[in-house]
């Protein structure tokens, strides 16, 4: 069996192991380097739920290969919350009920930060169309997108309705 | 059991490999390739990845167009030159597949997939194919034709074509899902004028058979005479003649030979508005 080394930077950490020649990167992530946040949904770039960044770019790491990547900046729901605390998007996610069984959370994080980096003041329109490669089958869609908005607003939705009393 | 993975810069080195194995596939944006190899398909053992700087040129500076086969979907549509094709690059995939689907992937796209092919069909693209037989240049319409049975080896590095008038391209994917779904059908059209008459016609069909087709029959209800609602209408009529669309997930054969006159016939009155 041949072993390849595959060296990139994982959020920010330069990470190096030997994987299977012609392994996915979603392999190489969960398998060799620990990082279970990106899951294997549909393997067929469909579900979107494998979704991590690299180079800045969303990209579906179920039909990305390992040694692909090599040299590059892959991103992860894992690199998200620095400090213990959470990232504003995930923070918004919280706040507005965005998550249910959560299985396809991760990759609906990354699909929205890869958004929120490029046009930090999306419409509905932009969000839906950002979101449109991830399935999500308990919310009906809408908690997500409008999880996102209020993150790229800068506040909370809670924070809000208590301004009311 | 693992995959051979091949890294090599040379296109011969590359051309060499895929003729001399046969379970060895080049690699583009993987979202079709590695996907039949999760999927089980044991004829693949070998990627192999090209990594020639051409295959990533892009050059929309001029009338005439040039993209290598290796850009990518995101590419195109964020291309201030190209916004003509920003409308057909957005309609594949969501955004992580079009950060990594590439034009010369799309060529072979099984159907209903392959939308930025159709676009290459309508706009007359020629495809250059290069490999241990030498390098040719097929009209779109010769390559569609001879698609699955090029040579092993064979390679696609470009795709050219001279740049669209104002407004005589069109593009629409009609998908159930939106705003990403498989194509129903997908439709793109050329239609040039001089003086009101139409001098020159190409439509193309999505998804309406095994590869992107041309529908030459609707090409001549409208070639040769001014764009009306009468043209357009013999046009549409005739457009679901000479297709064999598949009956698949998406929707049954029947179907999509029923509801093409009717988007074709949305398409081309756009055009007259």
């Amino acid at each position: 069996m041949t072993k390849v080394p595959v060296q990139l930077t994982l959020n920010g950490e330069e990470r190096a192991e030997f994987t299977d020649s012609g392994t996915t990167l979603l392999r190489l992530l969960r398998d060799k380097m620990g990082d279970l946040t990106p899951k294997g949904g549909c393997l067929q770039g469909t579900c979107g739920t494998c979704t991590v960044l690299i180079d800045g770019e969303p990209r579906l790491a179920c039909v990305t290969l390992a040694e692909d990547c090599a040299d590059k900046a892959v991103e992860t729901v894992a690199g998200l919350s620095g400090d213990g605390g959470l990232h504003p998007l995930q923070q918004a996610f919280l706040d507005n009920f965005a998550a249910q069984c959560g299985f396809c959370t991760p990759g609906m994080l990354m699909a929205a930060k890869a958004l929120l980096d490029v046009n930090p003041r999306p419409d509905r329109a932009d969000v839906v169309e950002a979101l449109s490669g991830n399935i999500c089958r308990c919310t009906g869609y809408e908690p997500i997108i409008q999880a996102v908005l209020s993150a790229s607003r800068g506040n909370a939705p809670r924070a809000v309705s208590g301004e009311r009393t | 059991m693992p995959l051979a993975y091949r890294n090599v810069s040379e296109l011969s080195a590359a051309a060499a490999l895929l003729s001399a194995q046969s379970g060895a596939r080049l690699l583009g944006g993987g979202t079709l390739l590695v996907r039949r190899v999760n999927e089980g398909d044991t004829s693949i053992d070998t990627y192999v990845r090209l990594r020639d700087p051409k295959l990533l040129l892009l050059d929309a500076g001029g009338e005439t167009v040039r993209l290598g086969s290796g850009v990518t979907m995101s590419r195109i549509a964020r291309e201030p030159a190209l916004t003509f094709l920003a409308p057909v690059a957005r309609a594949i995939g969501g955004p992580a597949v079009r950060s990594a689907a590439t034009v010369g992937g799309n060529l072979f796209a099984p159907s209903p997939y392959g939308d930025f092919g159709v676009a290459l069909l309508a706009l007359d693209a020629v495809i250059s194919v290069e490999g241990t037989g030498g390098a040719s240049e097929l009209p779109a319409e010769a390559f569609f034709a001879a698609r699955d049975n090029l040579a092993a080896g064979s390679i696609v590095t470009a795709v050219t074509f001279h740049r669209p008038p104002d407004g005589a391209f069109r593009y629409l994917k009609v998908s159930r899902v939106k705003p990403k779904g498989a194509a129903v059908v997908s439709i793109a059209a050329m239609v040039n004028r001089a003086s009101g008459t139409v001098t020159e016609a190409r439509i193309a069909l999505g998804a309406m058979a095994k590869t992107p087709i041309r529908s030459h029959g609707a090409e001549n209800a409208l070639t040769g005479a001014a764009l009306t609602a009468e043209s357009i209408e013999r046009a549409a009529r005739i457009a679901p003649e000479e297709t064999s669309p598949a009956t698949d997930a998406i929707a049954s054969g029947w179907y999509r030979k029923t509801v093409l006159p009717v988007h074709l016939r949305r398409l081309l009155l756009d055009m007259l508005a």
